[in-house]
């Protein structure tokens, strides 16, 4: 934290404001995903000629909040053998991780509010992105841990599917990013956008490591084709099928602002972040948002579920020597020029 | 089947376009589907033209009920207190509709025809108790009116044994 607030220093505006700001992005992020959940719910409905939710409230706007008074107020059960501490500890980690990496992602350009400069970011920190895969990595410990605490069967095969995925597809999806680093020459994503407005966009040279990165993110993130880890015809529900009530809640929100962290990463890194062209920065940066989430949802309902040796294959197999090669033929061609 | 990738992204053609198709999901409870005019919904007991009840409390429907859910007491009709065709009526005549299985066994059993299952279904009520269904909760016209397709249409023929007698 104090790391954060430091970096968040050196930009010439003073702590409290990132304080505010980082408490109105954590808002932000929790009330999109609140919403994310019943835009995805609706468009997966229409998609399959049903309506989705649209009960509570009109066109179904309060089912977020109707299902959120009813997770918390369940039962917050246990199971017997359920190794205590780290099952209560584990979807909090979970949570916190996913709530911290959005904080290096840039929306704006910055303003002068009152005297004040505030910038269009939480922190900008020279080591954004390995922060935001650093800390990605600790929070699958949670989704692991959770499932080997609950001491039951269909927890411990997802968490191990869990564990073999991520760890499988965390290695693509870091090389697929290393094309961006090099053509940038940066690790900060405040730097990453600046360079995309300077030059191109970079899905333009680097579509390759585009696709690369969000098949690996879909599979980071374990939804559909690559939701082995939760597959509920298989495994109940994965490794929170031992969790209730706001825990549940907990994991499912960890899962979802993985998926908008990753998107927004998906966005800063190759899409141009916040710039364009008439709007302003944060609504651009939303609408681009708004645009890979849609996709993720159309995936999910597109294509039916991998087969394990299926997952194993498409991410070692052909993933990773595509997103190698993409990286070293950026590096050649970012030498030579 | 077209060969893979462009087998993939002819499905997300299809799934996009569904987008724009308008839901074929019925809203129940604005719209309710009519049954089908043989639909097993809640009991009805049924009276004669003149008032009495056809039921007389022989109790042949708990006997063919599978889920022992019907509960009958006869008693004798008496000169001042006649109140079905019959030598004996039903003093107590219930249903516990959280047992009943719908399989319409009681209909079949009564020699009256004085048990008949009917088209209701929405039967959902906050306790057990409420479940279990008195005799003139069964004679009397069920509140809530199923709409039932027309019989012309969907019901088979009536079976010879039936018309004749």
């Amino acid at each position: 934290m104090s790391l954060l607030l430091a970096a968040s220093g050196d930009a010439g505006e003073p702590w409290w404001i990132a304080v505010i700001k980082s408490l109105i992005v954590i808002n932000l992020v929790l009330f999109g995903f609140a919403y994310l959940t019943l835009v995805e719910r609706k468009v997966m409905g229409r998609m399959q000629l049903r309506f989705g939710p649209n009960r509570a409230g009109p066109y179904g706007m309060m089912q977020p909040i109707a299902d959120l008074v009813k997770l918390i107020r369940k039962e917050s059960f246990f199971p017997a053998a359920a190794i205590d501490t780290l099952y209560i500890i584990a979807p909090f980690l979970a949570a916190f991780t996913a709530l911290t990496t959005f904080s290096v992602i840039p929306w704006g350009p910055g303003w002068e509010i009152a005297g004040y400069q505030v910038n269009g970011y939480v922190a900008d920190l020279p080591i954004a992105l390995l922060l935001i895969f650093a800390v990605g990595s600790i929070g699958i410990y949670g989704f692991i841990i959770g499932g080997w605490a609950s001491d039951s069967k269909f927890s411990l095969l997802g968490s191990m599917r869990t564990c073999a995925q991520l760890v499988s597809y965390e290695v693509s999806l870091a090389l697929s990013v290393l094309g961006v680093i090099l053509m940038a020459g940066s690790l900060s994503l405040v730097d990453i956008v600046a360079a995309q407005d300077a030059e191109v966009w970079y899905v333009i040279p680097q579509l390759l490591g585009f696709v690369v990165f969000i098949l690996a993110g879909t599979a980071e993130t374990s939804r559909a084709p690559f939701d082995l880890p939760e597959a509920e015809q298989e495994l109940v529900a994965g490794y929170h099928t031992e969790y209730g009530g706001m825990r549940f809640g907990l994991y499912s929100m960890s899962e979802y602002i993985n998926l908008i962290t990753l998107s927004a990463l998906a966005v800063t890194l190759f899409l141009g972040g916040w710039h364009g062209p008439w709007l302003p920065g944060p609504i651009w940066f939303l609408l681009k948002l708004c645009v890979i989430l849609f996709f993720f949802i159309w995936m999910r309902t597109t294509l039916p579920r991998l087969r394990y040796d299926q997952l194993m294959r498409f991410g070692w197999k052909i993933l990773l020597p595509v997103a190698t090669i993409n990286a070293l033929v950026t590096a050649l061609l970012v030498v030579a020029l | 089947m077209s060969p893979q990738p462009f087998g993939t992204l002819k499905g997300f053609g299809v799934t996009f376009k569904h987008i724009f198709k308008q839901p074929i999901t019925q809203q129940y409870p604005e719209f309710k589907r009519p049954v089908y005019p043989r639909f097993r919904g809640r009991h009805r007991l049924h009276r004669h033209a003149n008032g009495l009840e056809k039921c007389v409390g022989c109790s042949l429907c708990a006997a063919a009920c599978p889920a022992d859910c019907i509960r009958v007491v006869a008693e004798e009709n008496t000169a001042e207190n006649r109140v079905s065709a019959g030598e004996r009526y039903a003093r107590i005549y219930e249903i516990n509709l959280s047992r009943c299985i719908f399989c319409g066994y009681c209909e079949l059993a009564c020699p009256f025809d004085a048990i008949t299952l009917g088209n209701e279904f929405e039967l959902s009520e906050y306790s057990r108790d409420d479940l279990i269904y008195t005799k003139d909760m069964l004679l009397a016209e069920p509140i809530k009116r199923i709409p039932v397709q027309d019989p012309e249409l969907f019901d088979t023929p009536i079976p010879a044994y039936k018309r004749e007698s």
